[in-house]
């Protein structure tokens, strides 16, 4: 049961981000990523991360991408005259990344195959909380500060020039 | 007991991720750019979600938070300097942003 649901989600994320990538309108790849987004939040109830997978939704479904929508929608961009690469570059791009599969696939060869539990309990709000706010606590502060310092530039940079 | 084991995990990642350089590297406009950076930090989430369940372990859980907080920053950050950008040039096309060469 889990092993058809694993395989139905997977195929799923790859031709979700497949779309995102090659689709020509960025209003698409956006809805494209966030069906990705779905995806993903399957995989993370597989694994039994339940609090993980909440917290992905309500950030990068809920935050992150109407971020991404808003800003296609405020500059309008939303049309298909992208100008192509050149035919060499695109062929160089799938190469590239096809080559770099392959390395990281064959240097993860050696890896023993053990089998997931899908029954642990330390995806639980307690668990991680636990963590969190003991081993983490350093980090955990050290993020505020991150997001401090991304609010005040992001007003810096949007902020018109006053002349 | 179920047939999905860490190497599966590992080859969806390494998939999604090569999808998401490849990206990088095809498209021409900015914020697609973007979305492929989501989807590889996405699949490097995914992968560290597998390895904490695969040792029992809920400090790559915690790890994959720092990386939500981490994209969500970076996420706002570079939008808003693609505004900046498009305000001043019309455009998010970044072969046209290599005025560092000249």
């Amino acid at each position: 049961m889990i092993q058809y649901a694993f395989y139905i989600l997977s195929a799923l994320s790859v031709a979700s981000a497949l779309m995102t990538v090659f689709t020509r309108k960025p209003v698409y790849s956006v809805l494209y990523l966030i069906f990705f987004f779905f995806t993903l939040f399957g995989h993370y109830i597989l694994l039994n991360a339940q609090f993980l997978a909440a917290v992905h939704l309500i950030v990068y479904a809920g935050a992150i991408m109407v971020l991404f929508l808003f800003i296609i929608m405020m500059l309008n961009l939303n049309k298909e005259i992208e100008p192509n690469k050149s035919v060499v570059a695109k062929f160089a791009a799938v190469i590239s990344g096809g080559l770099l599969m392959i390395v990281v696939i064959s240097a993860m060869k050696g890896v023993d195959n053990i089998a997931l539990n899908h029954r642990s309990d330390i995806g639980l709000v307690e668990t991680l909380g636990n963590v969190l706010y003991n081993k983490y606590m350093l980090p955990f502060e050290m993020v505020s500060v991150l997001f401090l310092t991304a609010i005040v530039g992001a007003v810096m940079l949007g902020k018109k020039e006053i002349k | 007991m179920t047939g999905i084991t860490i190497n599966h995990y590992i080859l969806l990642s390494a998939v999604l991720f090569c999808i998401g350089v490849a990206g990088v590297l095809f498209r021409r406009n900015a914020i697609v750019i973007f979305m492929c950076i989501e989807l590889m930090l996405n699949s490097v989430n995914l992968l560290l979600t597998a390895f904490s369940n695969q040792h029992n372990d809920p400090s790559g859980q915690i790890f994959v938070f720092f990386i939500m907080a981490v994209a969500a920053a970076e996420v706002a950050v570079g939008l808003a300097i693609l505004v900046m950008i498009y305000r001043n040039a019309r455009s998010v096309d970044i072969d046209f942003f290599n005025k560092l060469k000249e």
